[in-house]
């Protein structure tokens, strides 16, 4: 069990260093094969129509002239032990874990991605929650009654569900839902300690919208797993047992069929929770993803940076935690190591 | 046991020659025929490549269909439109009736007009499906082409190869494709590679959407490859002396051909999906070049005046995806009846 854990953190750590390397190849080394020079490198970071001096100054104060592999090495310095930059006569202190530092909002990226993360957090967990919830519920109603008008009524809406895009059912949302027939309140933001009931009022809609996406296909992937759990000799014994039909279907068909939905599960919310840009987009809430966004229309270099490094390290952390629940569901785990 | 009273004659006193004749007329299948003949009977999947092939059709003949049921994509009609709000009026010769939700439906326009710009729908739609599927089936190629090399390799010869191969499909199915694409279009300049503009920007999706998405095609090839090295007529090939290109091209590949097919279905309607984000988050193809992404992130401003302008485009990205999906599901249920449930 101890190996286990030591393997997959282990794991998380490469994973997590490829990550790295792979979003700094991207925003260091992409941009010269396509052509561009030191000097043009240096103005998407400092934006706007700069100086040929202010140009210089940032190819120093960045070190873009600098060999890549010691860039690679100050990238990753500043992850662990913060940077500074110069910036004129003063010193401009970006501390550790710093994910990049914004020259045209003069903002350190970090904390401003943390102020966003309740928007994002409050989107994605409860959304989660509802979608992984129904998804899973929808799905066993559907393998038990196979073939019934609830089966395939929800087999259809579900196959629509995974293809439809959520800018689509967004707007057709905030367009008849809340415009035409005031249904819904408009989504907005309001922290959960301010005023909890408003909180949920503001996020409903979105938690519905990204939801319903989502559990179309969890849906369509518990039906496919519990119709081949329910054929196997196990479950025929448990029924010779005489156990229950609640019992057989809940109990001993339904576990196995999680645990594949544990793992995606995971790897979902981890993607949602470092952006849900789509979704962030579409009903204006000013989360992470809508940061990256807006900074790609301002060319706020160092913002997309710092926030596809986040929203990388937080799928890789939710995959490590994924892997470190999974002995509790599954016993064959916790057994073959 | 007796004979039943309605069987002819000859057919109680079968002579030999009739019966050998009898097995030369039962012509033999192949995995293909047999496919198509169930295909034919799963009318969902039928519908499905109608509507792929009618979508294709589209793309290929928009600048004759927009000849003759619409005007040119790309003119602007600002008469149509109420200058104030932008939205579309009911009658441009009487502005006092006010707008019209449904964007001014009429001959001249099978599906109304734009806001702001009065541009015809019709045609932006049609255009709209050239980008949307080029785009999609470019990637899907890219895919296929790494996908399956990779999956091959990683899939026949094993070990670290293996190993390798699988960890990378790994890391890039956890990675945060839609940051990554968006902060991959902020790096490239406007012009790079030999191309500049919209051809720039083309390039560039498909090069994101494929390069991303192969480990969905890699993984098939892998566990095909997996099986197939085991099976007999790969053995046969071995112990005849042949080498392992031969084996790759002339033994496996030609058996990958079908599930490859079948996946790469399934692959497109993901890329149309990915490439319309794109677009909508405004990171896509440019201006005035017509995408149904590109639409729907205009819509954001006109929904409460112009709902037509979130429908139109919204069902066209919705009937494309589904008919794909459902394409792509009857053929890989007519191909392999265990994955249906």
């Amino acid at each position: 069990m101890l190996t286990y854990i030591l393997r997959r953190l282990g794991a998380g750590l490469l994973l997590l260093a490829v990550v790295t390397m792979v979003t700094f190849a991207i925003f260091y080394v992409v941009p010269r094969w396509a052509g561009r020079t030191t000097e043009q490198l240096a103005t998407m970071y400092v934006g706007r129509a700069p100086t040929p001096e202010a140009i210089q100054a940032t190819i120093e104060r960045l070190g873009l002239d600098k060999p890549i592999v010691v860039q690679f090495g100050e990238f990753v310095r500043g992850i662990f032990l913060g940077a500074q930059y110069q910036f004129g006569r003063d010193t401009i202190e970006c501390a550790a874990p710093c994910f990049g530092y914004s020259f045209q909002t003069y903002q350190e990226v970090f904390p401003e991605i943390l102020s966003r993360l309740p928007v994002t957090a409050s989107l994605a967990l409860g959304a989660g929650v509802i979608w992984l919830v129904g998804g899973v519920a929808v799905g066993v109603i559907s393998a038990v009654w196979k073939g019934s008008l609830f089966d395939r009524l929800a087999m259809g809406v579900a196959l629509a569900g995974v293809s439809l895009p959520i800018f689509f059912t967004g707007l057709l949302a905030l367009a008849f839902l809340v415009h035409s027939w005031g249904l819904f309140a408009t989504p907005r933001y309001v922290p959960l300690t301010e005023d909890p009931l408003a909180w949920a009022q503001g996020m409903l809609l979105p938690w519905l919208t990204l939801a319903f996406l989502h559990a179309a296909m969890y849906a369509r992937q518990t039906r496919a797993g519990m119709l081949e759990t329910l054929n196997e000799d196990y479950i025929r014994t448990a029924r010779a047992k005489g156990l229950s039909e609640r019992r057989v279907v809940l109990k001993h068909a339904l576990r196995p069929t999680l645990t594949p939905i544990v793992t995606i599960f995971g790897l979902d919310l981890g993607l949602v929770l470092g952006g849900a840009v789509l979704t962030e987009q579409v009903f204006s809430l000013n989360g992470i993803g809508r940061y990256a966004v807006q900074a790609i229309t301002q060319s706020d270099l160092p913002v997309i940076l710092g926030v596809t490094l986040f929203g990388a390290f937080f799928i890789v952390i939710c995959n490590l935690l994924v892997d470190l629940v999974y002995p509790l569901i599954d016993p064959r785990v916790r057994i073959h190591n | 046991m007796t004979a039943p009273m309605d069987v002819p004659e000859s057919s109680q006193h079968a002579e030999p020659e009739a019966v050998v004749a009898g097995a030369r007329n039962t012509a033999s299948r192949s995995l293909r025929q047999i496919a198509w003949q169930r295909f034919r009977k799963d009318r969902v999947g039928m519908t499905g490549g109608v509507v792929v092939v009618l979508l294709i059709l589209v793309a290929i003949f928009a600048p004759l269909l927009t000849a003759w049921f619409g005007q040119p994509p790309n003119q602007f009609d600002q008469g149509l439109v109420d200058p104030l709000t932008g939205g579309v009026l009911c009658d441009p010769d009487d502005p006092a009736q006010g707008l019209d939700p449904w964007g001014g439906i009429s001959p001249q326009h099978l599906l109304g007009v734009e806001p702001v710009n009065g541009r015809d729908l019709f045609s932006r739609i049609v255009y709209g499906a050239r980008t949307s599927l080029l785009v999609a089936t470019v990637a899907t190629v890219v895919c296929v082409v790494i996908g399956t090399v990779l999956g091959i390799l990683a899939g026949y010869f094993g070990g670290w190869v293996d190993v390798v191969i699988s960890r990378t499909m790994d890391i890039f199915l956890a990675f945060p494709l839609l940051l990554f694409a968006i902060a991959l279009v902020g790096v490239i300049p406007d012009g790079a590679f030999g191309l500049s503009g919209n051809n720039l920007r083309i390039g560039v999706l498909v090069f994101i959407i494929g390069f991303f998405n192969w480990p969905y095609i890699g993984r098939i090839v892998r566990g095909q490859t997996l099986t197939l090295k085991e099976r007999e007529f790969v053995e046969a090939a071995r112990s005849l002396g042949a080498g392992s290109t031969h084996i790759v091209f002339r033994e496996i590949l030609p058996n990958l051909v079908t599930p490859i097919l079948v996946y790469s279905t399934l692959l497109i309607p993901t890329n149309i999906l990915f490439e319309a984000a794109l677009s909508f988050l405004g990171v896509g193809i440019n201006p005035p070049m017509a995408t149904w992404g590109g639409m729907l992130e205009n819509a954001l401003r006109f929904y409460t005046t112009s709902p037509h302008f979130v429908i139109i485009p919204g069902l066209a990205i919705f009937v494309t995806v589904l008919a794909f999906n459902l394409f792509g599901d009857g053929l890989r249920d007519a191909f392999d009846p265990r994955s249906s449930d």
